[in-house]
């Protein structure tokens, strides 16, 4: 026990200064002016009502990384079921294909779908070669998503689509056989099988899937600056701008809260329904 | 109703290229408590889960009420199964679990209510409606396993080792309760298990299996006293089991002497396993014994002490309620029916 106690020390020791430390300073900054006193003029900033600049970009933040999560939802939990039925010998060759996007620099990809979507880009250079050879009534629209909230949609389900399979079918995988086989031998159809066995049971995946893609859906700024332009800034486009470009760190402080606040709370939300549908979960 | 509720017809089975089951051929009459027993990988669980529909045979038919049966998936058919490590849902309460084959059949709310209660009191569960399965004790668990699959009224039910993972104790007041509800209820139950006593306590009707071949079909008490073969007899209880030779009907030659039995129609001369019961070996003095030797280890059983006896390069397993010093000299003697000859195992040669 006593040893376990030591063993300790350096964790503690790197939770306080690289998480417990931070997280004070940036509270702190959030109640004070550019001269140090204390103030609630950030705060009161951000929910302005005569000027909902502020909450409008909030809204669309959440609009966006929630469309993002329910897509990788829609695509996620299908193809992680479909993943966890494969035989075992395959099963780990596609999952390998699954995770290998992630080992390349997340910049790159998401530059390389500018290249994709862009006017002038592979995709519309496709489209325009087919219409070349197409009669005119088959002609195909070029893609224009560029710099629109849906290429931010595309950017984030593109990049956090694995974060939402793995949770799901690693879940899936340790379902005991055995439950299947009883929910059958007690009458229940394929279908039954999934709706009143497997699904529930796979709850918990879905829970840390979806944390685990909101997240970093909601607080993204890569990949809104880079494929949403400048007209479809998110929130964390403006916290980064109060810190690297206005310098205003007291109001990038509190965007940074409100930020927090909201996520513990969502996440809060999804756990509780979680935990009362089956009990136990990953995250949190 | 045909007197046959199931009826396995020349049932193969093979994995990979593996044979598992050989020729399986096993009818089980209406309301028969049947239980297949064997050493592991013997084939037992492969032919419950033909029946339960959760295999299908490689070749051969399977026939439910005269009804061909092999291509009925699991939940189309009139069985249930209670599984070896209970396979409770985990994400549903006690009254959920057991209320989930009626829900899946649409029965009415009032209905399942009375019909889980009921099933609850008949496996001592009472008033655990609201608990969480994986609370539950063994014991407990198992219990509801068993609740689970008996309240959709099965015609048969299926056991695949559901006493296994209890205690000593406990297994021996669930086989006491399994049986009494099997007589209640009056269903058909196929009970797998590697333990012979549970099967002698409980059965009807005996299947012993080895190597995905059934060894001999039969009442308990028939297969305890006159095994078919040395499998079946090392199997079911404890037995001496010695080479010998049958030399004419009625006389057989083993330890180095010749015996008085009952057994004929051998060829002259035949190899013979013999097979003795340790209980039917009497312990004598030494001018009187047939065989002499001496005592070698004594171990006290409760009822009886087990005793070895060494008689020249042999040793022989004696149960005796009186015990006896080691390195005694005694006299062994034995009746001629307590010596059951047996064809060397037909089935053994064409595996080696």
């Amino acid at each position: 026990m006593k040893r376990i106690k030591l063993a300790l020390i350096p964790y503690s020791a790197y939770a306080l200064i690289f998480i417990v430390a931070p997280i004070l300073l940036i509270l702190l900054y959030s109640f004070q002016d550019s001269s140090g006193s204390f103030t609630l003029e950030n705060y009161a900033r951000f929910f302005d009502l005569s000027d909902p600049v502020y909450l409008k970009v909030l809204w669309r933040s959440i609009k966006l990384a929630v469309i993002s999560t329910v897509i990788c939802l829609i695509l996620g939990y299908p193809m992680a079921y479909i993943l966890s039925r494969l035989p075992a010998r395959i099963r780990g060759t596609v999952s390998f294909l699954f995770i290998l996007p992630m080992w390349m620099n997340f910049l790159l990809r998401t530059y390389s779908w500018m290249s994709l979507l862009e006017r002038t880009g592979l995709i519309n250079s496709l489209i325009g070669w087919f219409n070349g050879i197409l009669p005119s009534a088959l002609q195909l629209p070029t893609l224009d998503i560029m710099y629109t909230q849906w290429a931010v949609v595309l950017g984030n389900v593109y990049n956090f689509l694995p974060f939402m399979i793995l949770p799901i079918y690693t879940v899936l995988i340790k379902i005991d056989k055995s439950l299947i086989e009883a929910a059958q031998d007690l009458g229940a159809s394929r279908g039954r099988v999934f709706r009143k066995v497997i699904f529930p049971l796979s709850l918990s995946g879905v829970v840390s899937g979806i944390s685990m893609t909101f997240m970093p859906a909601v607080t993204t700024f890569v990949i809104s600056r880079l494929l949403g332009g400048g007209q479809n800034a998110l929130i964390g486009d403006m916290i980064e701008n109060q810190f690297k470009v206005v310098g205003d760190w007291g109001f990038g402080s509190a965007m940074s809260v409100i930020l927090m606040v909201l996520i513990l709370l969502t996440m809060n939300v999804i756990q509780r329904y979680e935990s009362e549908n089956s009990g136990g979960s990953v995250l949190m | 109703m045909s007197e046959n509720l199931i009826r396995l017809e020349n049932v193969h089975k093979d994995y990979g290229g593996k044979q598992v089951l050989k020729s399986i051929n096993l009818s089980v009459r209406d309301k028969e408590f049947v239980t297949l027993l064997g050493p592991s990988g013997c084939g037992k669980t492969t032919t419950l889960r033909i029946i339960g529909g959760f295999e299908t045979p490689t070749s051969g038919v399977v026939y439910f009420d005269d009804q061909k049966y092999n291509d009925v998936p699991p939940h189309k058919r009139q069985v249930n199964t209670v599984f070896q490590r209970y396979a409770l849902f985990p994400h549903l309460d006690v009254f959920e679990n057991v209320a989930f084959g009626l829900r899946i059949r649409k029965t009415p709310e009032s209905e399942v209510r009375d019909s889980v209660s009921k099933m609850l009191r008949l496996v001592n569960l009472s008033g655990y409606e609201k608990r969480s399965v994986t609370s539950l004790s063994g014991g407990e668990q198992q219990r509801i396993a068993i609740a689970r699959a008996l309240v959709n009224r099965p015609r048969v039910l299926l056991l695949d080792e559901p006493l296994g993972a209890l205690d000593l104790k406990l297994r021996k007041e669930m086989q006491t309760e399994l049986k009494h509800i099997q007589t209640q209820l009056g269903i058909t139950f196929i009970y797998v298990t590697h333990d012979q006593e549970e099967a002698l306590t409980m059965s009807d009707t005996v299947v012993v299996m080895n190597r995905g071949r059934i060894q001999q079909i039969g009442t308990p008490i028939g297969i305890y006293n006159e095994p078919i073969n040395a499998f079946v007899a090392d199997f079911i209880g404890e037995s001496n089991i010695v080479d010998g030779v049958m030399n004419e009907d009625l006389v057989c030659t083993f330890a180095g002497r010749t015996f008085e039995c009952t057994d004929s129609g051998f060829e002259k001369d035949e190899l013979v396993d013999v097979v003795i019961r340790p209980e039917d070996l009497k312990m004598v003095p030494p001018e009187d014994g047939m065989l002499q030797g001496v005592v070698e280890s004594i171990v006290f059983k409760g009822v009886h002490y087990e005793m070895t006896v060494r008689c020249g390069d042999m040793t022989w397993l004696v149960h005796s309620t009186l015990p006896e010093v080691c390195g005694t000299f005694v006299g062994l003697k034995v009746a001629p029916f307590d010596i059951h000859i047996m064809r060397k195992s037909e089935a053994e040669d064409e595996e080696n």
